[in-house]
């Protein structure tokens, strides 16, 4: 019977694999993934795309992960059920597969918004690779011009920057009123709104896509796309960029306990004994609103899978947390943003903002107490680290308050004693 | 044992010849005029003068133990050797994403806009003694061993 199940294996999988092999060298462990290559970067679809990046360069892990870490790989089956007395999972060909300890890390899957035509031929989902695989083939055998990208969040710019790479006239259509909402205030949305403007990307926000219509001669292909506010717009492609929501479909009436996610504790186990969730699937902690939440990111899906791994292998280890956080490269603007960076006005919140039109600039703080809470950093982001240093670690910063938009902020403007702590120096 | 690269403050007088050694180590030509006038893309120093007068010290990729940077990477292009303890940044991978310089707590790696990826310390390898701490002229730099 193997000791380690693992269902899924992109980010927090892969994580659990190398933490439950730092503390168990040798115990058994079985991964299932619906993939058939799975240890590639998610995040990098959209360099696929763009033409920019082929498998090779997306595989996060080399090709002998799985066998040097004595892994059993179960690429291409899907876990089907999850049967907690017998402590068993059910594969799709109906194979049955035992476990002392189990993690789900099955991801989320992308939000479809039920619209009228969404079933037509044209229509792409963007999360992993046969779906840009899937996108790019069908926009070099049909010499696609036009594309609507629904949503402007992290999904919907990446992949928007990758067709207009590939020469598409591209319209981004937000139903909030500014583009990347979740990450940026109104002010450095703005920026980059104008920026993607001068990329030749058309923004339309406020609006959502109330049906897409098929082309006149075949109703079956996209052929344009019907506004709220009823204006058409013409396109050969659209892309549902929304977002994701948890796969939790293998828990669905079992004792595991779920809320929008999987329910887990500080050691990213669940409410049953030796089942653990971790990734896109579960509800981990965040350390700036200080509870537990749906946090759909790539490095803390790692940091997670990883967590989960060491306690399954008997090393107790709590999660830090994580919190929205995101650094961005898309049309040539760097952007770090974290935390409560885009906060609902609050007397108990302090915000500093430093912005230079000229340069491209825009640096903002949100603190509380003395505490960093939230931040963005647009346009020069090389020591952005620092500032999410203090934050994670809850330093109080109001000794050098003044200093901490400044051009040259750095380390040397903290206090000798946490330089100590950072063992900066001899 | 592995080598970390440590400054004394005392020592630094905040003359900055650690960024031109280490610019010109890693540009094509291995010198300073050519680095910095001639060549594009522009080599990139991977070390920075910290300076908030009077404090003023050299600060490079620390190596850390935990290494958010090869945690946090999207693509497996930042890694953490084991046996050198040195983290790695494998450039062919590198989708210039920040999302290391976002979690780097020293604010060490190095944006490099022209190559859309980034740079970082390497610990110059291929050399004896780091460029930084060879160069440095007031023993300001030195090189440590550690226990992992």
């Amino acid at each position: 019977m193997p000791k380690y199940v693992i269902v899924g294996a992109c980010a927090a999988g892969t994580g659990a694999v190398e933490a439950i092999r730092e503390v168990d060298p040798v115990g058994t462990i079985t991964i299932i993934s619906e993939e058939q290559c799975s240890q590639y970067s998610r995040p990098m679809i959209s360099d696929f795309v763009s033409g920019k990046a082929d498998l090779n360069k997306m595989k996060v892990r080399d090709d002998n992960f799985w066998s040097n870490n004595k892994v059993e790989a179960l690429n291409g089956k899907k876990a089907t059920s999850l049967n907690l007395a017998e402590h068993t999972v059910t594969l799709d060909n109906g194979d049955k597969i035992s476990f002392e300890k189990l993690l789900i890390a099955t991801g989320g899957k992308p939000f479809v918004p039920k619209m009228e035509g969404s079933d037509k031929d044209g229509v792409y989902t963007f999360t992993n690779f046969s779906d840009a695989e899937r996108l790019a083939q069908r926009i070099t055998e049909t010499h696609a011009k036009s594309a609507i990208v629904i949503g402007a969040g992290l999904i919907g710019i990446s992949v928007t920057e990758a067709l207009t790479k590939r020469g598409l006239k591209v319209t981004m259509v937000e139903l909030q009123e500014k583009i990347l909402s979740l990450l940026l205030d109104p002010q450095a949305s703005d920026i980059v709104e104008a920026i993607v403007r001068k990329a030749g990307v058309n923004i339309v926000t406020g609006q959502s896509v109330q049906r897409i219509v098929g082309k006149p001669e075949n109703d079956k292909a996209v052929g344009s796309v019907l506004l709220t506010k009823g204006e058409t717009i013409p396109c050969d492609l659209v892309i549902v960029a929304i977002g994701v929501v948890p796969r939790t479909d293998l828990v669905v009436g079992t004792e595991v306990k779920t809320n929008r996610g999987i329910v887990v504790d500080s050691s990213m186990q669940t409410n049953v004994e030796s089942v653990y969730a971790s990734g896109d699937v579960a509800e981990a902690y965040d350390f700036i609103l200080n509870q537990n939440r749906l946090l759909p990111l790539w490095p803390l899906a790692v940091q997670e899978g990883k967590v989960a791994g060491y306690n399954m292998a008997g090393k107790k280890t709590v999660y830090s947390g994580g919190t929205n956080m995101s650094s961005l490269k898309y049309f040539g603007v760097p952007i770090v943003s974290i935390g409560l960076a885009n906060p609902k006005p609050d007397p108990a919140l302090e915000i500093l903002v430093k912005s230079d039109a000229a340069k491209g600039e825009y640096k903002k703080l949100v603190l509380k107490d003395n505490i960093i809470v939230g931040m963005t950093f647009l346009g020069s982001i090389e020591r952005s680290g620092v500032l999410f240093y203090l934050m994670k670690n809850k330093v109080n910063v109001a000794k050098f308050k003044q200093d901490l938009l400044s051009d040259d902020f750095g380390l040397a403007n903290l206090p000798a004693s946490l330089r100590k702590r950072m063992n900066l120096e001899e | 044992m592995v080598k970390r690269i440590v400054a004394k403050q005392e020592a630094c007088m905040g003359c900055g010849i650690c960024e031109v050694s280490c610019t010109t180590q890693h540009s094509k030509s291995k010198d300073p005029v050519k680095a910095y006038n001639r060549e594009h893309p522009r080599p990139i120093s991977r070390v920075r003068l910290e300076m908030s007068k009077p404090v003023s010290f050299a600060i490079q990729c620390r190596h850390c133990d935990d290494a958010p940077c090869a945690q946090a990477c999207l693509t497996g292009a930042m890694h953490k050797d084991e046996e050198t303890g040195l983290v790695t940044h494998n450039k062919d991978k590198c989708m210039g994403c920040w999302t290391c310089v976002m979690v780097c707590p020293y604010g060490a790696i190095k944006v490099d806009k022209e190559g859309h990826i980034i740079a970082k310390c390497d610990q110059c390898v291929e050399l004896d003694t780091p460029a930084c701490v060879a160069n440095c002229p007031n023993g300001a730099l030195s090189v440590k061993e550690v226990k992992p």
